[in-house]
């Protein structure tokens, strides 16, 4: 069995594109019509391209709402992804705009930071190490 | 009152998982719950639940040690030292006496 894709709950599946492909740097993997105006939107990292997806889901369902808004109250993410170096991917992120939760702290043998993805979820990253 | 004050401020005091939450709101104030239970298992090894955390931070927040702002979709924590003054004032340090030449 392999993780093959998870996913995150956005408001907006055209705002996500833009925050998840232009700001953060993944890549589109699939992008079909399944009804409406909702569409199967994954991404992938450009490191690891037949690595897990991503998807974007509408966040449509009534209960998302209340059980996003519980998490971010108490600023727990839904998601984590792994980058080399914290500091300069917050670095990087601070300077295009994005907001932070969570300023680079190490945590014992980890350093982590929380940044929101402007679709309704928070996003922790984190590097593990050597 | 000023008896009921100091009985929160001592009883927040007395614990030492919630003399390390203040330790780690001094070391960066405005933390979410989040952050703060990341740095009570990670950095203390403390293995207590985020109920338990709430919590203690209920207690802190009683005694006016901690303080909880709302920004936007986000609650932080912020440490307020000022109630620790009751302490000094109570039993405050003698003056030094005054040297006669």
């Amino acid at each position: 069995m392999k993780i093959h894709l998870t996913s995150v709950f956005v408001d907006d599946q055209a705002k996500a594109e833009r925050f998840y492909v232009d700001v953060l740097g993944f890549v589109k993997k699939h992008d079909v019509p399944v009804g409406g105006e909702d569409r199967w939107l994954t991404v992938v990292s450009p490191e690891e391209p037949g690595g897990t997806e991503l998807l974007l889901e509408p966040a449509g369902h009534p209960a998302v709402k209340p059980y996003r808004d519980a998490l971010v109250t108490d600023g727990i993410p839904i998601a984590q992804f792994a980058v080399a170096d914290v500091r300069a991917e917050y670095e990087r992120l601070a300077a295009l705009g994005v907001h932070f939760t969570q300023e680079p702290v190490e945590m014992g043998p980890v350093v982590t930071a929380v940044f929101d993805d402007t679709c309704g979820n928070l996003i922790q990253i984190a590097t593990q190490p050597e | 009152m000023l008896g009921g004050v100091a009985d929160e401020l001592f009883k927040a005091l007395a614990d030492p998982t919630r003399r390390t939450i203040l330790d780690e709101l001094a070391d960066r104030s405005g933390q979410t719950l989040f952050e703060i239970c990341g740095r009570l298992s990670m950095r203390h090894q403390l293995g207590i639940s985020r109920q338990a955390v709430s919590q203690h931070l209920a207690v802190l927040e009683a005694a006016g040690l901690v303080e909880t702002r709302r920004e936007g979709r986000y609650k932080y924590h912020d440490l307020n030292t000022a109630p620790l003054r009751q302490i000094t004032e109570r039993w405050p340090e003698p003056e030094p006496e005054e040297s006669t030449p």
